[in-house]
């Protein structure tokens, strides 16, 4: 095996003229490819000495077969020399800077000194001298005489892409070559170059480097007919311009056409480099297609970097839409037929599984858990069709390998981006669904933040054993249901499945024994508690019993619910909320189950179940309280339209009197702000004043024309349910929608922006009245007035660009951090590594704890401990 | 004007310089070179007042809202 090798130091560097002959394997000379016959012409373009492009032959300057030769560059003689497009701001920097006759950096040996100091320390310490430097170009160009040779320095103008004009007289190439020869070796380092590696004049090229030819392979249509690659037909242009401007010169042509030739010289080697220069019209195909030269081929997202070294596609994956499926698992994934038959395990043949893999064979590719190619045991890949499978099937022996659908049972990973935790991919067990989407459970929709309004996800197929065996221990969902960062459920019960359980265990509802069968049909409960009830001689459960046959035995658990109000006086059991949760020997004594028992990142029971059980148990235990909660909420009914946000004539005066009064009061607080007669609150103006006051009296009536409004509304309104279950929406939501939105707001302020002194037309100027300045009186049901829908739309705006700019700012600021600890890790002994084997930290965290494994980043729950071992409520 | 102390202020953790014997039972422990070490420079201003040289290793032991307290050691570098 090769051995590791540790990168020592890479140096950059320009490649002079010198080394470019050096390291070439021919000079070319003709534009030329291949002659008649079809052979590479020698010292063409296709030479066979810059190295191998068909299979099977050597290469002339390596020996290398294909594969092995690395290619080699060949090199032209430029006639001219011609700028080098990358570096003509430089150009310009050196010419600016360096006097045009002595080529001495302008400044006198003093500052030099000084300077030459400051960089050799900068380098010996490592840091970028990019600040130094740029000093020195600036500090030199201003500098208008030699100090000498005492020559005049003259203005230099630039014309993009690589035209420098002195004083109306245009520098040639030429010129600049012999003015950068000219300068100092010394001189050099003070530009933060090492003349050694890099003198200036290379920046001017004299001699052009042609790649290899595997660099720009040429392919083979199917008429026979040869293309070549976007550079060698920009190479192609340059040798013939080349020799055009040869033979021009040696007939001695006059000026004027040397510097049309000059220039399209310069123009083919520009767009050879770079074919996106601003001011140079791209070099096009005949087609009218732009060429991709070599500055293309690195850049941009589909560029070198980001498209084929940071990221770069990969087999055997799939990506469809995702739609939900509450029936499944929540370790499955519905996988349709039609990607299952595509994918594929590979599979080794031997004498133990050589039966199945015979069957697998013999039902062939359109026969679900069929196969699709073997490979035999002298390597040969085969294609198993319709025909051929039975006679595979025969044939097969230990040793040989197929490739085996995609079938139930099977582990993948699933992943929806953008992954920025590690629950964002997961392993799943396939299940092999009709239709053309892939299917998930609901509840396993808040570690991806997936949602079904046309999202796509994508599924990989692990193909060693030891990927799957990594996925079976690490990344199955059950080993992520509890988050790592902060150490509690992130995967748990959404929306249905909280109303059903809220609606179900909330209060003493009785149910017979057929709906209360039928409420636990799906879930794995053997039997039923004994009857609370018998009516009419029928036995009744009540919903909390029911909800306990899904709870493990001996759970005991103690919590408050979600819509608990935090009394001063805790009723515990007597809440006439039933907000006071208590769970002993795996009953639900009494509370109400919502978010906080089975909600994704609140459960507290889901918390309990897989910390004390397991997260196996924990698993089940959700697969059967989702069922459960569906089963509820089908047999209630639950549903909300627009009637449901009604409120009767009466509580909707109750609701504008209260905006009425409001408006008199922030009349009042105006009169005594314009009378003088208001008191500033400490360190604020008057002004801040005013403002903070009339928003605390708007915000106040807008809670309590909600309160009014929810008050009417009562518990058994659908979103008030969804409010206080804490399963989707707010009493806010439902504020806004049945009594008033309430006050608009631009950076937290009401808002003032508009017209000079007012918001609006509609207004007079300096009006600080609520409608003036963006307070909305109306609810979302009864409508907006004109003024009030604008003011919403500048409120809504300023949300939108928000969430925006969060994102990406936030994104950014998650992947500079990741990229800066990603290599380090935790060894066995605790310690936190980097690859060097330096310490970064001596116990993981300071104290050596997983917070997924710990309890709300806790390493031990001491107040359960103590509950467990005594029996007794710790308070 | 009065010199204050770095040492003092409340958010300065404890510095001790480790004698040799307990650098080598450190490094023991880790299975380390003094060169995996976290680092902290002879100019740092609680090690010009320790008189600590280069070479030494320093124990600190600071607060920490994970583990209460915290121990960390530190190779003093030119």
């Amino acid at each position: 095996m090769a051995s590791v090798k540790r990168i020592q130091r890479i140096k950059f560097g320009l490649l002079s003229p010198k080394e470019i002959r050096r390291m070439s394997a021919t000079k070319i000379i003709t534009a030329d490819t291949y002659d008649d016959d079809g052979f590479p012409i020698d010292m063409g373009l296709m030479d066979p000495r810059l190295g191998v492009i068909n299979p099977g032959l050597r290469c002339k300057t390596c020996g290398g077969r294909i594969g092995e030769c690395p290619g080699h560059f060949g090199h032209i003689e430029l006639v001219a020399p011609v700028i080098h497009v990358g570096f003509a701001k430089w150009i310009l920097k050196i010419l600016r800077a360096t006097c045009r006759k002595c080529g001495h950096l302008l400044f006198d040996e003093m500052t030099k000194k000084e300077y030459l100091d400051q960089i050799k320390s900068l380098n010996k310490l490592g840091q970028l001298t990019d600040d130094v430097v740029k000093e020195v170009f600036k500090n030199a160009t201003k500098i208008r005489v030699c100090p000498y040779c005492e020559e005049r320095q003259k203005e230099i103008a630039f014309e993009k892409p690589s035209m420098y004009i002195e004083e109306g007289h245009k520098l040639m190439p030429a010129d600049i070559r012999d003015r950068f020869e000219r300068i100092p070796d010394e001189d050099v380092e003070i530009f933060g170059m090492d003349p050694r590696n890099a003198r200036p004049e290379w920046m001017i090229l004299t001699v052009l480097p042609v790649p290899p030819v595997n660099t720009r392979p040429s392919i083979t249509l199917e008429s026979g007919q040869r293309s070549e690659d976007d550079l060698t037909h920009k190479l192609v242009d340059i040798i013939r311009i080349n020799q055009r401007f040869q033979e021009n010169t040696g007939a001695g042509a006059p000026q004027l056409i040397i510097e049309d030739l000059w220039e399209l010289l310069q123009y083919h080697v520009t767009t050879f480099m770079d074919n996106e220069v601003s001011g140079v019209p791209p070099a096009r195909h005949r087609s009218g297609r732009p060429l991709k030269t070599l500055s293309q081929r690195l850049r941009g997202k589909e560029g070198r970097f980001r498209g084929s070294l940071s990221g770069k596609r990969v087999n055997f994956s799939a990506r469809t839409v995702i739609s939900p499926d509450p029936n499944l698992n929540i370790d499955e994934v519905g996988v349709p037929l039609k990607i299952a038959q595509e994918m594929t395990i590979t599979m080794n043949v031997t004498p133990q599984n050589i039966k199945k893999c015979k069957e697998y064979v013999r039902r062939g590719p359109d026969n679900h858990p069929g196969a699709n190619y073997v490979k035999r045991g002298d390597g040969r890949r085969v294609k198993i069709t319709e025909h051929n499978c039975e006679e595979l099937a025969e044939m097969l022996e230990p040793g040989w390998s197929i490739d085996r659908q995609l079938m139930e049972g099977d582990i993948v990973l699933f992943n929806r981006q953008p992954s920025l935790h590690r629950m964002s991919i997961m392993a799943h067990n396939v299940k092999i669904m009709p239709d053309k989407t892939f299917r998930i459970h609901p509840s396993v929709c808040p570690p991806y933040n997936a949602d079904f309004d046309g999202d796509e996800m994508n599924l990989h197929v692990p193909q060693t054993e030891e990927a799957r065996a990594d996925a079976r221990t690490l990344m199955k969902v059950e080993e992520n249901m509890l988050s790592p960062r902060f150490g509690g459920p992130i995967i748990g019960g959404i929306h249905d499945h909280i109303s059903g359980t809220f609606i179900l265990t909330r209060g003493r509802k009785l149910f017979d024994k057929s709906t209360a069968l039928n409420m636990l049909r799906k879930s794995d409960t053997k039997d039923l508690t004994m009857p609370v009830e018998t009516i009419n001689e029928q036995p009744y459960w009540t919903g909390k019993q029911i909800f306990s046959c899904v709870l493990p035995e001996g759970l005991d658990v103690t919590y408050e619910a979600k819509m608990c109000e935090n009394c001063e006086a805790c009723k515990k059991e007597k809440c006439e909320k039933d907000a006071y949760v208590k769970i002993r020997n795996g009953e639900l004594l009494c509370g109400t189950i919502d978010e906080n028992g089975i909600g994704a990142f609140k459960g507290k029971i889901l918390d309990r179940i897989c910390k004390s059980y397991g997260v196996t148990e924990g698993r089940k235990f959700l697969e059967n309280a989702t069922q459960l909660a569906i089963r509820a909420i089908m047999h209630f009914g639950f549903s909300f339209g627009i009637d449901d946000g009604d409120i009767p004539r009466e509580t909707q005066n109750q609701i504008s009197s209260v905006m009425v009064d409001v408006k008199g009061r922030v009349d009042r607080l105006i009169e005594a702000y314009k009378a003088e007669e208001l008191e500033p609150l400490p360190g604020r103006t008057v002004d801040e004043t005013i403002e903070m006051k009339i928003m605390q009296e708007l915000g106040k009536a807008r809670d309590l024309s909600g309160s009014i409004a929810g008050k009417h509304l009562g518990h058994n309104n659908s979103a008030v349910i969804m409010a206080i279950s804490g399963s989707r929406g707010s009493m806010l939501n439902l504020t806004q929608m049945a009594a008033c939105v309430g006050q608009q707001s631009v950076r937290g302020e009401r808002i003032t922006r508009g017209y000079e002194g007012r918001t609006l037309p509609h207004f007079e100027r300096g009006d600080l009245k609520a409608d003036a300045r963006g307070f909305v009186t109306s609810s979302y049901k009864k409508g907006l007035s004109p003024t009030e829908f604008f003011f919403h739309a500048i409120g809504g705006r300023e949300g939108l660009v928000d969430t925006a700019v969060r994102t990406s700012q936030s994104g950014y600021l998650q992947r500079r951090l990741i990229n800066a600890l990603q290599d380090l890790d935790v060894k066995y002994d605790g310690t936190v590594r980097d690859t060097t084997g330096q310490i970064i930290q001596f116990e993981y965290g300071e104290d050596g704890v997983d917070p997924a494994k710990s309890d709300y980043g806790k390493s031990v729950n001491v107040r359960k401990i103590i509950e467990n071992i005594t029996g007794k409520e710790v308070v | 004007m009065k010199k204050i102390s770095v040492i003092d202020h409340e958010l300065v953790p404890e510095h001790i310089v480790l004698s040799e014997r307990d650098v080598k039972s450190l490094l023991a422990k880790h299975h380390i070179s003094v060169g995996e070490l976290p680092k902290i420079k002879i100019s740092d201003p609680v090690i010009k007042e320790i008189g600590a040289s280069a070479g030494d290793v320093i124990k600190i032991i600071r607060n920490s809202h994970t583990a209460g307290k915290a121990i960390v050691y530190r190779l003093v570098i030119d």
